[in-house]
Formats: structure tokens, C-alpha cells, sequence
């Protein structure tokens, strides 16, 4: 088990499925020459050259419908958006092309493409660089949707959707990127569907995915030195389909259950998350659940009102601490 | 020419007349729902490109496609099922008629937002180039497509990369009610090829020798790594823009004059003077396409309908919730 950065995943599950299978290719902005935004695909523009890396114009709804139509034919792209905030330029294609031919061709067409982007408020980028997008692909039926929160995640995500023959959109988040993690030496594949427990408690479930995860653990450590309560920390990274088995048995164990998200609440994960818990955990909890989310505005510049915008681990414990009323 | 390939050209062209009649009428009888987009007027435009086409090729197209894919060789049967919706139709009755596939026949389907076929149809080309294929792949859409962004962005991807393609527009000078001097400062649409360094020509498309013609030359063109070309059929449609559409905002006087151009009229005068076919063969295939439109007809009644409702939104079912029931 080696350590790496989450870029290195990332770039270490593009060049294993690039070796095994000709047909896999990357696409995107500044991806090949240069390498890409976040290193993601150092090195493999010289190795594979310029025809499987390729560099795109600046057309995020055509180059990202480019894929999906070579996908068609039995291409496995891999397909990065620099911003998931101009993902909102391609999703014509995501949505109305590769989500809806293999259900609108009776069967007869497929489009396993993966579409990867980062997400997220990082530093200062600004409203136009910090959109959080989850809640938009999620709600699309016929695309698959995961969000890793650290590099094994990150490595196995990527190399199981590449061999997953639906349309997956892969979440990344743009402060992830050089966070350190342990990720197998040998051959890994990530499942697409269900949860992880990340780390395991008796009185309250904290259910996040992505960034949220890390939030949900420094508050479960929180919680656990300075208030004797013991959080379980679940770990969301399939966002579609989401995985309500994980969500019942772990508020089995814990009877209180809270969503933390980067995103605004009105109709995200959180809410998802909330109808879940109300439809079929309903007589399981002990006290209402409850979701810490972003506030609902487009993210300021400014370095203390962006923080203000975004949750934290205080969020949690402070809620957390009010719904066991400790 | 060839007599044959003249009686191919009529012998299509009144399919897809009769074809699109039938279906207007089965729709006023309530057998077709939603929007039914019909092809006459522009029969000659489909048939010239896709008779010049070699049947690896592979066609993306919209949702005015049915007489695309007939002359690709989807039976008009699994055409009419598929109007119809039942499982019998080429996309088993999921799709409808504005989104009708079949792989088999290179046909990969048909896309009712404007502007869709053409990253789709690049993304085909690319594949054809990656795989060093002689085939090329023929993208079609309208006038009224060619103001969307992903005209410009496709069109620029496929000249950089020299992709095999062949743009055909069918320019009908109405995007749905809107004539194309409204619409576009430039209305010669294939003078915009030249933005992409790329070839571009026009064509009248009520001619279908001239549409074939120009086909071929493009498609050698295409083959040759040249690159992708811009072929401008110029053209019109009888009816309105879908069934929904009287098409109130075009004179009667407007739409006898490009009727007195009608491909099909036009063809047989050439052919009868040129002795390329003679009256009774022509009785010969307009006895037959009644025929085929009748037994699509019939096929398409007796067709069952699908069942499955979840089945094919992904590769295996998922449990997906829906609520309680």
C-alpha cells in the first residue's frame, strides 16, 4: 500500500486503462501538451500521443459529445471538464445524448463514456468557479454518479467506470487534489454503487460524501475527545444510485442521523438523503434529522464571507450536539 | 446515368411520399402521438446523399428521419411500428418518431435537440479516423441548426482533425415558422464552411441527380483525408415544421411555386424524356410502394406493445426508487 497524492491516482488509473485497452483516450482542456490543470494526465500525451490525449478547443458541449458519440462505437473516453461550473455548458450532451440513447434506442446504442470534473469552493476562485454540480447530474436518469473523497477512491473510481458500460460523472473536488492517501499497490476497482463506513460509532450517524467526508471526520474526532460522543461517519461516494441500504443500517445502529454537503439544500443530496431517511427510517430515529448545508447564494470572493458561505466540522458538532441535546 | 439507379431515385422518393402521407393520416386518426415531423418536399435531398453514400457509412440524423432511414434500409415496417410505438418498431417502441435507431444499418439515430447531431457525428469521425476506417459518416440538420454553438464548435473540431464527414444541410429556409433571412446574416449557409477551412458548395436540393451528383464528389472528397465538407441542400417542405405547425407563416402562392419544382415531378419528366423509364414502369413501382406503405401499415397495427418500463435505462437494472406506490 502506497501513498499518493490524489492527482497521482487520478493519473495512475488514466495510464492503466490506457495501456490494457487502445480504445480507452482522454479528452479535454490543456490535458495532454500541458499536462492538465491538476497534473491529472502528466505524461501521457508523450507515451500515447496526441490522438488518445487529446488537447480540445474550448467547446466543453461538443468535445464532450464527441466522446459520447465515438463511445457509441466502442471508444471508452475520458472525458475531464476543467470546472464542473462549465459542465453546465456540456450538459446537453451528458443529458440529453449519453443518459437517454441506450433507453431511447430500445437497447441498441450505449454510451460508456466517463466525464470527470472538479468541483467545489477552493480559494477565492470567485462565484463562477465554485459551483457545486452534484444535485444536477444525480437527478439524471440513465447517468451514473460518484464522488470520490480520497485518492484509493479516486484510483478505483475511475478504473471502474472506464469498464462500466453507462455514462458515469465523476465528481472531483478542486482542493482534493494534493491530499495524500493510501491506495493499493496492486490492480483496484472501486464499486459504483453503495457506501463506505469510514469510521465506525454508536449514537449518531454523520452521512457526507466528497469534501463533506473530511468535514464529517474531524467532527466525529471532535465529538468523540470533547464530548463523549461516539459519530459514525459515512462515507456517500455513489451519489446515483444512492445507496439507501447503507443509509437504513447504519441509522440501525445510531437512531440519529445528519447530511452534510458543500452544496446549497434545496433539492441536493441533502434533501435526498432526508427523503430517505423519512420514507424508510422514519420509526429507526430517535430525534429528527437534520442537514448541514451551504448557504444559498453564489459563493462571494471575499475570504471570510466564502467560509462563512461553506460548512465546517463546528457546523457539525454544533448540530450534532443539539440534536442528542450533549 | 444508370436506369437503375433512376428508378431507385423514384422508387424511394415515392416511398418516402407515400410513406409520410400515410403516417399524417394514421396520426390524424390518433394512431401517432406527440410531434410527427414529415419529409415531403424534401425527398431528394436524403435519397441524392445517402444513394452516394456506401453502405458502411454511418448516418447521424434528426428528428425529421424517417425517410433517412428507410433509404438506409430500415424496413418501412419497423419505421411505422415505431411512429406507432409498439415493439415491433426499430427502436422497439421507445423512441418514437423522432428518435429512431438502428446499429445494424449504421443508422445511429435520430436527435430531436437542434444542433445534437453534430458533436455526435464528430465523435463518429474521430472514431473512423482513430481506427484508419474508408468509411465516413454523413450528419444531417437544418437550416435552423446551423445558428447553435456546437455547429461552430463541431465544424471547427472536425476540419483541425480532418474528420470523414459530410455535412448535409437540408436548407428548407424555415426553422420551425422563422424564414432564414430572419434567422441567419449569412444566408448561404455552405459560405460558412470557409470560417473552418474547410470545402462547402450548394446544391439544389429539389434535384436529386444534382444532389446525388455533388454527393458523390464530396464523399470522394471526405474519403480522401481532405477533411470534412459542408453540402448546402437547398430545399422545402410542404407541409408545416411538425403536424402541430399550419404553417400559417408562408403564402399559398409561396408554396405552389417551390411545388412546381416538386423532385419527384421533375425526375420523372427527365426520365420519360431521357427514356430512363417508361410509363409502365413507373406504374410498376408506384404498385409496389403502395404495397409496402399499406403492409407497413398493417405491421405496424398488429405490432405489440412494449411492456417493460425500467429495463434499459442502464446496462443491468438498478433498484431505483420511486416512491410508495
Amino acid at each position: 500500500m502506497a501513498e499518493m497524492m490524489f492527482w497521482e491516482a487520478v493519473r495512475r488509473a488514466h495510464d492503466e486503462e490506457m495501456e490494457r485497452d487502445p480504445l480507452v483516450i482522454c479528452m479535454g482542456e490543456d490535458i495532454g501538451v500541458v499536462g492538465g490543470t491538476y497534473k491529472a494526465t502528466t505524461g501521457l500525451y508523450d507515451k500515447y500521443g496526441p490522438e488518445r490525449v487529446i488537447d480540445t478547443p474550448i467547446c466543453e458541449n461538443s468535445y464532450t459529445g464527441l466522446g459520447i458519440g465515438a463511445s457509441f462505437l466502442g471508444v471508452r473516453p475520458i472525458i475531464e471538464i476543467m470546472s464542473v461550473n462549465f459542465s453546465w455548458l456540456a450538459l446537453d450532451q451528458i443529458a440529453n445524448t449519453a443518459a437517454k440513447v441506450r433507453y431511447m434506442s430500445g437497447g441498441q446504442l450505449t454510451a460508456p463514456c466517463v466525464v470527470r470534473s472538479p468541483g467545489g469552493t477552493a480559494h477565492q476562485l470567485g462565484a463562477q468557479h465554485s459551483g457545486r454540480m452534484e444535485k444536477v447530474f444525480m437527478g439524471i436518469a440513465g447517468l451514473r454518479v460518484v464522488t470520490p473523497s480520497n485518492p484509493r477512491q479516486a484510483y478505483g473510481l475511475i478504473k471502474s467506470a472506464v469498464r462500466c458500460d453507462d455514462p458515469v460523472f465523476i465528481n472531483e473536488h478542486e482542493i482534493m487534489y494534493n491530499m495524500k492517501g493510501e491506495v493499493p499497490d496492486e490492480e483496484y476497482f472501486h464499486p459504483l454503487e453503495g457506501s463506505e463506513v469510514a469510521r465506525e460509532g454508536r449514537d449518531v450517524s454523520l452521512f457526507g460524501y466528497n469534501v463533506s467526508v473530511h468535514w464529517c471526520l474531524q467532527a466525529a474526532e471532535i465529538l468523540a475527545r470533547e464530548h463523549g460522543i461516539e459519530a459514525e461517519v459515512v462515507d456517500l461516494y455513489a451519489l446515483s444510485p444512492l445507496d439507501r441500504a447503507g443509509i437504513r443500517r447504519s441509522v440501525a445502529r445510531t437512531h440519529h442521523a445528519l447530511i452534510a454537503e458543500e452544496a446549497e439544500p434545496a433539492v441536493g443530496v441533502g434533501a435526498e438523503v432526508m427523503a430517505i431517511l423519512d420514507e424508510e427510517c422514519f420509526y429507526e430515529l430517535d430525534a429528527p434529522p437534520v442537514r448541514v448545508s451551504a448557504a444559498t447564494v453564489p459563493i462571494p470572493y471575499n475570504h471570510t464571507l466564502e467560509k462563512a458561505a461553506i460548512p465546517n466540522a463546528g457546523d457539525i458538532v454544533a448540530a450534532v450536539r443539539k440534536m442528542l441535546g450533549r | 446515368m444508370q436506369r437503375s439507379l433512376i428508378r431507385q431515385f423514384y422508387r424511394d422518393m415515392l416511398l418516402a411520399r407515400q410513406f409520410e402521407e400515410a403516417a399524417a393520416e394514421q396520426y390524424r386518426q390518433g394512431r401517432i402521438a406527440g410531434f410527427l415531423h414529415l419529409y415531403p418536399g424534401e425527398e431528394a435531398v436524403a435519397v441524392g446523399t445517402l444513394r452516394a453514400a456506401d453502405p458502411g457509412d454511418y448516418v447521424v440524423s434528426t428528428y425529421r428521419e424517417h425517410v433517412h432511414a428507410m433509404v438506409r434500409g430500415i424496413p418501412p415496417e419497423a419505421v411505422m411500428a415505431e411512429l406507432f410505438g409498439r415493439a415491433g418498431g426499430c427502436s422497439r417502441g421507445y423512441g418514437g418518431s423522432m428518435h429512431l435507431f438502428s446499429p445494424e444499418h449504421r443508422f445511429l439515430g435520430g436527435y430531436a435537440i437542434v444542433g445534437e447531431t453534430f458533436p455526435v457525428a464528430t465523435g463518429v469521425g474521430y472514431w473512423l479516423r482513430m481506427t484508419d476506417s474508408a468509411d465516413a459518416v454523413l450528419c444531417y440538420f437544418g437550416d435552423g441548426a446551423v445558428n447553435q454553438g456546437t455547429f461552430h464548435e463541431s465544424l471547427n473540431m472536425a476540419s483541425l482533425w480532418k474528420l470523414p464527414i459530410l455535412f448535409v444541410c437540408e436548407n428548407n429556409h424555415y426553422q420551425i415558422g422563422t424564414e432564414i433571412h430572419r434567422h441567419s446574416a449569412l444566408a448561404e449557409v455552405h459560405r460558412r464552411a470557409c470560417a473552418y477551412g474547410m470545402l462547402g458548395r450548394r446544391v439544389d436540393g429539389m434535384d436529386v441527380l444534382a444532389v446525388y451528383e455533388a454527393s458523390r464528389e464530396a464523399l470522394a472528397q471526405v474519403r480522401s483525408g481532405a477533411g470534412p465538407f459542408l453540402l448546402e441542400c437547398e430545399t422545402y417542405r410542404y407541409r408545416g415544421h411538425s403536424m402541430a405547425d399550419p404553417a400559417s407563416y408562408r403564402s399559398a402562392i409561396e408554396v405552389e411555386e417551390l411545388r412546381a419544382r416538386d423532385p419527384l415531378a421533375s425526375l420523372w419528366r427527365k426520365a420519360e424524356a431521357a427514356g430512363w423509364m417508361t410509363a409502365d414502369e413507373r406504374r410498376a413501382i408506384e404498385a409496389e410502394v403502395t404495397a409496402a406503405v399499406d403492409g407497413a401499415v398493417a405491421f405496424a397495427e398488429q405490432s405489440p406493445p412494449p411492456t417493460e418500463l425500467q429495463a434499459g435505462v442502464y446496462a443491468r437494472p438498478l433498484d431505483l426508487y420511486r416512491g410508495a406506490p
